[in-house]
């Protein structure tokens, strides 16, 4: 073995690596086509959500009452609403609204859950009883019911519809969290860090989070697919986002009394649920291989 | 810096099991003392007692004179280091070396961050541009020489071997034994080492307990192997085995 003295050399920047593992995550998706079309469409969700005031051929909220329920056509892609507004319009401003749930719940949740098992797990004993006893009662009841039942206590709003998602979505990434830790628990490196002194957070924090979170986040991309179906559940049922918003779930709801002779007027939002849920999921199935740490940092 | 360890009739039960009835030894500073016996026997339980990696145990253990109980943490964790017996387990699979060796810096808030894990690495011969690898991307060997440069890297007087050549390959085995015994030769370290192995035992150690049960039953010199003086009978009897099982190889 020969011994390199590097140490005059400048340090590699530590931003480097994550770039690389970032690099090597994305090459890794795009080379399974599930994956790919995931990734391409929920690029296209967010380019959508990001110029929508471009891409929007009218203004979402502009009622022409003389042109109601007209079927899709040159001047109106997808038709228009019983109001007479563009679906087309609405659909690519209602992305920002779908984005803005996904994107609220998930900081919310992830943190949330990751917190509560790591801490729970790490632990042990009364504080693991604890913990998930409150998770077991959350847990317990169907999400959906119980977010109907914050926001009818909350009232019926966007906002509170992202808060009683996020409060019945964190049980599940808890459960997977403590699932981890456990197992890590008794790893020698944990013994390795407590020799070497250090604190409970400071073990959580470097020692036992990183190992959870590729789990965590896998489980948190499967997850916004149910995300965005209870946020449209609740639109649908007058508990989330309240009009005149273009949310998705909402806009099917009102169109539901016009379906059978007017069928865009529910196909092209259930489309656009369907096909952003489709690619969280498979998504979520790609970042499974990705997040392999062998994948992750090979040359 | 060297440091004495005497442990005074350590006991310590897993819920009925009584793992450790009553342990008591004492090494001398600078001295490589050895645990042997079969698996379960406790040997492991004791290092891990005295590190206060477990700390319901009964008794007594004194690093330099000191009661570890009564050493704060900071202090206790620049004197007594441990080296473990699997080093694809010891590793945090997500750290590089860098951060894995800068870690009890941080933590003990030591300067010339770059200056002590060079010196480090070097000490356990591992190129510097090792740093930014990762565990998966080194041999076992390599892992084992890591952990040992975390474990000097607090400049710690007593080292505690885990089996720390039972995961290795025969030819990496010898490698690992002759670097802790140059850093012994250099920085007059204590060893307590464990291991089932009598040959390593002879390589490295002056003198050995055997223990079986969680009791020793033995102390003895390390030339008592060779000629398998051991008065204890169990103690005779795992003599005769290994020396049995050499003579077979």
């Amino acid at each position: 073995m020969t011994l390199t003295n590097t140490a005059s050399q400048p340090r590699k920047k530590p931003h480097a690596q994550w770039l690389r593992a970032g690099m090597n995550i994305l090459r890794f998706l795009l080379h399974s086509p599930p994956s790919a079309f995931g990734l391409t469409v929920l690029a296209a969700l967010a380019l959508t959500a990001l110029f929508a005031p471009l891409i929007a051929s009218h203004d979402p909220y502009l009622q022409d009452l003389g042109n109601a329920l007209a079927a899709p056509s040159r001047a109106h892609y997808f038709g228009t609403d019983e109001l007479g507004r563009d679906i087309f319009s609405r659909l690519v401003f209602g992305a920002r609204i779908t984005l803005t749930i996904v994107f609220l719940v998930t900081i919310v949740v992830g943190p949330v859950g990751l917190f509560v098992g790591s801490v729970a797990g790490f632990y042990g004993g009364r504080v693991d009883t604890i913990l998930m006893r409150v998770t077991d009662i959350f847990l317990s009841f169907p999400s959906l019911i119980l977010s109907l039942a914050f926001v009818a206590a909350l009232g019926p709003s966007l906002n509170n519809a992202i808060i009683a998602i996020s409060l019945t979505a964190w049980p599940p990434i808890a459960r997977l969290a403590r699932a981890e830790t456990l197992t890590l628990r008794a790893a020698d490196y944990i013994a390795a860090a407590r020799l070497q002194g250090a604190s409970p957070s400071r073990i959580i924090w470097h020692s036992i989070v990183p190992m959870c979170l590729p789990s965590v986040l896998i489980r948190l991309t499967l997850n916004m697919a149910t995300v965005i179906l209870t946020a449209a559940g609740l639109g649908f049922l007058g508990l989330g986002a309240q009009p005149p918003l273009p949310e998705w779930g909402a806009m099917i709801a009102t169109g539901r009394r016009h379906m059978i002779d007017s069928w865009w007027l529910v196909t092209f939002p259930g489309l656009a649920i369907l096909s952003v849920s489709l690619a969280f999921n498979l998504l979520g199935d790609g970042l499974r291989d990705a997040l392999d740490p062998k994948q992750m940092n090979k040359r | 810096m060297t440091a004495s360890v005497s442990i005074d009739k350590m006991g310590i039960r897993f819920g009925s099991v009584q793992v450790l009835p009553e342990v008591s030894l004492e090494v001398g500073a600078g001295e490589c003392f050895g645990l042997v016996g079969e698996s379960g026997s406790g040997k492991s339980t004791v290092l891990r007692c005295l590190s206060l990696l477990l700390d319901n145990w009964s008794g007594e253990a004194r690093i330099g004179g000191t009661s570890v109980r009564a050493l704060d943490v900071m202090t206790r964790c620049r004197t007594v280091q441990m080296v473990f017996q699997d080093p694809y387990g010891s590793l945090h699979p997500r750290h590089s070396v860098r951060s894995t060796l800068s870690q009890p810096l941080a933590i003990h808030k030591l300067d010339a961050v770059e200056d002590r894990m060079a010196q480090a690495m070097t000490d356990v011969g591992l190129p510097l541009d090792f740093l930014d690898r990762y565990p998966h991307q080194l041999s076992g060997g390599q892992r084992q020489r890591v952990a040992i440069a975390r474990a000097l890297i607090l400049e710690p007087q007593v080292l505690l071997l885990d089996e720390p050549t039972s995961a290795l390959d025969v030819s990496v085995q010898a490698e690992i034994l002759n670097l802790l015994q140059r850093l012994r030769a250099e920085k007059g370290f204590t060893y307590l080492m464990v291991s089932h192995d009598l040959a390593v035992v002879d390589h490295m150690c002056d003198r050995f307990a055997v223990m079986q049960a969680g009791n020793i039953v033995d102390i003895l010199p390390r030339d008592a192997i060779v000629g398998n003086d051991a008065r204890h009978p169990y103690a005779h009897e795992l003599i005769a085995a290994s020396l049995r099982y050499e003579r077979a190889l």
